[in-house]
């Protein structure tokens, strides 16, 4: 298959199942809701919505190549920082770490991703900003739960800002044979994670009995988790020719990749009870903030950059 | 933006503009009306204090045709101090200026309130008198609250409670963080016949620390 054909497939497939699912909501909104506002119905409807922004925005990144793509993802960084910052129990002292983080580690990260020095983009925000910002924190001499507040600043810019930027960190892999089709491994990423994370959400709706952990979220069922992984396995191998694995290094990569964006969203919604909120922000009415939506893929996106860079690609001399 | 008066004054209904659309996007706040509607009825909108910014959110979250009768009380130590301070306050913001103590100009600040109050304007005020940079969700109330609806008892005072503002950008700094602010207009009150002035005062009180509470469900 060429690279041609590979896209067209992928986005006439893609396509034709939102402008299905869409259908289908409207369907049910008018048959069984009968126009009257209807919790689920307009839950769902309000998912849909929201899949055709993502998909329109992350093809016109895809299309405006490289640049698009760290752009679109510094914004996600952005936005997904700034929800996890509002929540969180940092005081007055506190500010010219945060004023760093949001306007120096944060566009320096994906200028270090965009000139592609792998080696300084995988230490700099687990070794110099975590050395950094406690120190302008600790000269204004506030010592009330500094350990928290420093601990949830660095947290912050680890999950937000340094796993995210895996994800336009790997068109940065050079794999021999792959040359210019690099934009795949991060389409084969998005749609296992999110397919994961649908495909959970059904399995848990349709036949949820056992809840992994309650106290986090009672929505997250063992029918739900093996579900939800199996499914995305699945559409890994069916989607194996996009990616330079074979059918069954897909099924492992994706496997490996589900399971990382389960346990993010588990990790993500437990910090949510701790700071007694149901959802990040209000990105989209009644569907969350950015941090609901890429949870998983902050979880994944490392662990399949690593993955992927250790056994599939050339390392830079 | 109403055309006329835009041609009318230019610069400072494009400010306004600039102001209003800047406010909304470097707090991300979505106004939360819980216990009243935004209704163009005359009003006295009174809000915790934490920062500078807090003016400029109320205003900026109010439907334009609101937030063309509805004025800012401020402090003339603060917004007198310099020719922008000036043009920002009375041509962008229409604010109604007071001397913040009374040894500082002759006129009561309550009488200047009350004026612009009988003229048909609504007001925006904040009942602790100065910034609350401590950690307590309030300071104590000041007594002008109490004075105002004395004079007004027909207006009602709809409590305004804002959140994050005060990280945003506090005391003494000059950058801005990001984070996401809330606020939320609570249940109208007035002065009951015959209220005393503590009475009175707690219930302003209890009314913005109850629209806290009513914004945030998820808390215990």
């Amino acid at each position: 298959m060429t690279h041609f054909q590979g896209t067209l497939l992928i986005a006439v497939g893609v396509i034709l199942l939102l402008v299905a699912v869409s259908a289908l909501g409207a369907w049910l909104k008018l048959d069984k809701a009968d126009g009257h506002p209807h919790p689920l119905i307009d839950n769902l409807n309000l998912r849909i919505q929201a899949w055709w922004v993502m998909t329109v925005t992350i093809s016109l990144a895809l299309l405006a190549g490289r640049i698009g793509v760290i752009v679109l993802f510094a914004f996600v960084s952005f936005t997904a920082l700034r929800e996890f910052l509002t929540i969180a129990p940092t005081r007055r002292g506190d500010h010219q770490a945060l004023v760093m983080a949001f306007f120096v580690v944060l566009p320096f990260q994906y200028f270090l991703v965009g000139v592609e020095w792998h080696g300084m983009y995988s230490v700099f925000i687990p070794a110099y900003a975590f050395l950094f910002l406690p120190i302008l924190s600790a000269v204004k001499s506030d010592t009330r739960n500094f350990m928290e507040r420093t601990g949830t600043i660095q947290w912050a810019l680890m999950v937000t800002v340094f796993c995210i930027s895996h994800v336009p960190a790997l068109l940065n892999l050079r794999i021999p044979g792959y040359e210019g089709r690099h934009v795949f491994l991060i389409v084969f990423l998005v749609l296992i994670v999110q397919s994961g994370d649908i495909l959970h959400h059904v399995c848990s709706g349709i036949c949820g009995k056992h809840q992994i952990a309650p106290q986090v979220s009672p929505n997250k069922t063992v029918e739900g988790f093996i579900g939800g992984i199996a499914a995305a396995v699945v559409l890994g191998m069916l989607l194996s020719w996009m990616t330079p694995f074979s059918v069954t290094e897909a099924a492992l990569v994706s496997l490996a990749t589900t399971l990382m964006g389960f346990f993010g969203g588990l990790v993500l919604s437990a910090m949510k009870r701790d700071r007694g909120v149901k959802d990040w922000g209000m990105l989209v009415e009644g569907y969350g903030g950015m941090l609901d939506r890429v949870a998983s893929v902050c979880f994944a996106a490392p662990v399949y950059f690593h993955i992927v860079r250790h056994w599939w690609s050339v390392q830079a001399p | 933006m109403q055309s006329s008066e835009f041609l009318r004054r230019p610069v400072p209904e494009a400010a306004s503009w600039a102001l209003t659309r800047f406010t909304r996007l470097i707090t991300g706040a979505q106004a939360r009306w819980i216990g009243c509607a935004p209704v163009p009825v005359q009003r006295i909108y009174f809000g915790n204090h934490n920062s500078h910014a807090d003016f400029a959110l109320i205003w900026a979250s109010l439907p334009a045709e609101l937030r063309r009768v509805t004025r800012p009380v401020a402090g003339a130590d603060y917004w007198e101090a310099s020719a922008l301070k000036r043009y920002i306050i009375h041509e962008v913001l229409h604010g109604v200026v007071i001397a913040r103590s009374r040894e500082e100009g002759g006129v009561e600040p309550v009488d200047i309130m009350a004026a612009a109050v009988h003229a048909g304007d609504s007001l925006i005020i904040f009942p602790e008198g100065t910034r609350n940079t401590t950690d307590d969700l309030l300071l104590p109330m000041k007594s002008g609250i109490y004075h105002l609806a004395q004079r007004c008892p027909q207006v009602d005072l709809v409590p305004v409670w804002m959140d994050n503002l005060g990280r945003l950008l506090p005391k003494g700094e000059i950058v801005p963080v990001p984070l996401l602010c809330s606020i939320s207009f609570g249940a109208p009150l007035r002065l009951q016949p015959g209220e005393d002035k503590d009475a009175f005062l707690g219930r302003i009180r209890a009314a913005l620390l109850g629209t806290r509470a009513a914004a945030r469900p998820g808390e215990a």
